[in-house]
């Protein structure tokens, strides 16, 4: 039914200028330390207890309208944040210690089946709870103004607040594990389990440390952005796939990794949905499959 | 225990299959007797999800026109069956055999999405139940799929964007860009944009699109000003429009926006001061002073304590058509040649303004330019009078 002009359209890259492209630059910024929230949980998750976490979508899903819902009732975003990073810890300890405990030693598909489980379970609670309808969550009146960027084109403020916290919580999560103790074993845990077992320390803990710790990055990723995005069904599923591919790219449990690999990720699509709509989805998986090729354990990954 | 209640339930089985056999072994001839006797339509409707609202007020205009004709249409009681879509397209097809064979309903009365509505097409194409729908705008229903037995009272997403592109290119645009989402609907509406441009001498730049129902509207949004358009046409709708309007206008883009109707369509509330002056193309709108759109919102208000909208005016004239045609045929549906001559030479005054069908079943109506004022779609003026869907590939 489409008429092929119309897909011809699309192909071609569309007129690039100096302002539209620093304009992006910025957008490419946002969205990929977006990424890097979501996509570092997962990394962690995965590097330290080898879960591949398929519900870690649904977890920002749940952020986001645990958002709406607060910021509903009180009026404040500034509550529902704390909320949603506390609850966020509080979910995921509980998640890892009456669930994924029990999976650790079993296989991967059997680990799928329960993630794949978990999504079912959060979508229609949510669909129980707040409905299926689409919400936006309205931005805090002190934050809503924009600020001229280039010509022709402002940024909203709150975009800015977004990115700050973004990267003090990357500050954060870098320091935690490349500084302290915790972090350590959790490295440790990572690479050469065995040694974390034979110097006694209890792997319990480190296990649901880091469980809680990546749910509450995801659950805040959705927080952050509900006011961005609005919330709406199965939001997390597109940022899931994507978020792999991150994971992927960087290495599989590096957090350095998946912070580059985020950035370079939320360039590339920014910049393809602005230039070439078409390849835009297709350019993310060709890098991907170059990466693999090149260093069939990301670009940060260890190497063996 | 387990016995007797294994026994009990084998005797209902049988009770019950030879009730079934019974029923389905009456003469048609009998069913014919039973016509001057109840009619049966089948509302088949968003109740819940995203899309319940438009259900909700669609039913109400249809339950409406009913009370007006006193309950009777064509001489007959009518008996509403009700079955909640859920706007689900994978069910279309089960939910539509639902109340089309088992049901056994005379007309249906649905859909509101697009993709539900193509599985209700494919099994009322089959079994030529009468039907009428009251929202679904997707093109094909009343083009290359088109069916003798199928009228539509509300729009195709080619009309409002049409319109919109010919007010443009008369108020002196020279070039526009189209932005929606990559969905039949979005690039549907794309489509009637461009050939409104083009109709009225303007250039139709190019059609930027992103995933549905993704929200990440900044990639796009920072290149508007590099393409040098004189104006910005967009198709959203609900939540996703809420959005994008904020967007745009926090993006503190120059260029001017304007769309189909439903961008402003029910989510001003949300777009607030946002949402001011956007200018959007529609088959109704706010500030429509004829007395029978007065009468109407007025019999609305009253009957359901909500303001009328769009949908319950679709509503509203699927049950006036459905209405003459019972009429001329005297609630007789099996003389289907009658019945769809009338259907298709009739006149309706409508809350909306005067429409009829086009050969193809598609409403053909004027197309509004309203305007955001002080958080209502004010009608300006009329774009496109009397404005019929091109109903290309129709062969009935």
């Amino acid at each position: 039914m489409r008429n092929d002009a119309w897909g011809e359209g699309n192909l071609r890259p569309r007129l690039m200028t100096i302002s539209g492209l620093l304009a992006q630059c910025l957008n490419s910024l946002q969205y990929g330390l977006l990424l890097f929230l979501i996509s570092s949980g997962l990394t962690l998750i995965f590097g330290v207890l080898g879960v591949i976490n398929l519900a870690h979508g649904s977890l920002y899903m749940i952020g986001a309208y645990a958002t709406f819902v607060v910021v509903r009732a009180t009026g404040s975003l500034w509550i529902a944040l704390p909320v949603a990073m506390l609850g966020g810890i509080l979910l995921g300890g509980l998640l890892e210690r009456y669930l994924f405990r029990h999976f650790y030693k079993r296989e991967h598909l059997d680990q799928v089946l329960l993630t794949f489980a978990l999504i079912l379970l959060f979508e229609e609670s949510r669909s129980l709870l707040v409905g299926n309808d689409f919400y936006s969550v309205p931005i805090p009146t002190a934050l809503d103004f924009s600020i001229p960027i280039v010509e022709g084109f402002s940024y909203a403020a709150y975009r800015f607040v977004v990115i700050g916290v973004c990267l003090v919580l990357a500050a954060a999560l870098f320091v935690w594990i490349e500084r302290t103790k915790m972090g350590a074993i959790i490295r440790a845990a990572a690479e050469k389990p065995e040694m974390v077992d034979a110097l006694g320390i209890d792997p319990r803990r480190v296990h649901m440390t880091v469980f809680a710790v990546g749910t509450a990055l995801a659950l805040t990723a959705g927080a952050l952005n509900a006011p961005l995005s609005s919330v709406y069904p199965n939001m997390g599923d597109g940022l899931l796939i994507i978020s792999f591919v991150v994971v992927v790219i960087g290495g599989l449990g590096s957090i350095s990794g998946a912070f580059w690999s985020a950035l370079l990720i939320g360039t590339i699509d920014t910049m393809g949905k602005a230039y070439a709509p078409k390849l835009s989805g297709l350019a993310i998986y060709l890098l991907m499959a170059i990466v693999l090729l090149w260093r069939p354990t990301g670009l940060f990954g260890q190497r063996t | 225990m387990s016995i007797q209640l294994n026994r009990l339930n084998r005797r209902a089985l049988i009770k019950v299959g030879a009730a079934a056999a019974a029923a389905s072994a009456v003469p048609t001839g009998w069913a014919i007797a039973q016509s001057s006797k109840q009619l049966k339509v089948g509302l088949m409707l968003p109740y819940s999800g995203t899309f319940a609202q438009l259900g909700e007020n669609i039913t109400a205009g249809v339950e409406l026109l009913l009370a007006e004709k006193g309950g009777k249409l064509g001489g007959r009681e009518v008996q509403f069956i009700k079955l909640d879509d859920e706007s689900k397209p994978e069910l279309g097809p089960q939910n539509a055999e639902r109340l089309v064979k088992r049901d056994n309903v005379d007309v249906l009365i649905g859909t509101v999405h697009s993709g539900v509505q193509m599985g209700i097409h494919k099994v009322v194409k089959e079994s030529g139940t009468l039907t009428l729908v009251p929202n679904a705008g997707n093109a094909a229903v009343t083009r290359e799929l088109c069916a003798k037995n199928v009228f539509r009272t509300s729009f195709t997403n080619w009309q409002p964007a049409y319109a919109m592109g010919l007010a443009l290119a008369k108020k002196g645009v020279k070039k526009a860009s189209w932005l929606t989402w990559d969905y039949a609907a979005g690039t549907e509406s794309g489509e009637g944009f461009k050939q409104g441009l083009e109709a009225g001498g303007a250039q139709f730049v190019s059609l930027l699109t992103l995933k549905f129902p993704e929200t990440n509207f900044q990639p796009l949004l920072a290149q508007i000003q590099g393409l040098g358009v004189d104006a910005i046409g967009a198709f959203f709708s609900g939540g996703g429009a809420v959005q994008f309007v904020k967007d745009y206008a926090a993006a503190g883009i120059k260029v001017p926006l304007c769309g189909s109707g439903f961008l402003t369509e029910g989510t001003l509330k949300g777009q607030g001061a946002a949402a001011e002056g956007i200018e959007t193309a529609l088959h109704y709108g706010d500030g429509l002073n004829t007395p029978k759109n007065n009468a109407f919102r007025a019999a609305f208000k009253a009957k359901t304590n909500r303001d009328a909208d769009v949908f319950a005016v679709q509503g509203y004239d699927a049950a006036q058509l459905l209405a003459i045609g019972l009429e001329a045929v005297k609630g007789n549906l099996e003389d289907e040649k009658a019945l769809h001559a009338a259907m298709e030479t009739t006149k309706i005054d409508s809350p909306r303004g005067s429409i009829t069908m086009s050969p193809q079943h598609n409403v053909v109506q004027d197309i509004y330019l309203r305007k955001v004022t002080n958080g209502e779609n004010k009608v300006v003026s009329t774009i496109a009078a009397q404005l019929a869907d091109p109903g290309t590939g129709c062969k009935m």
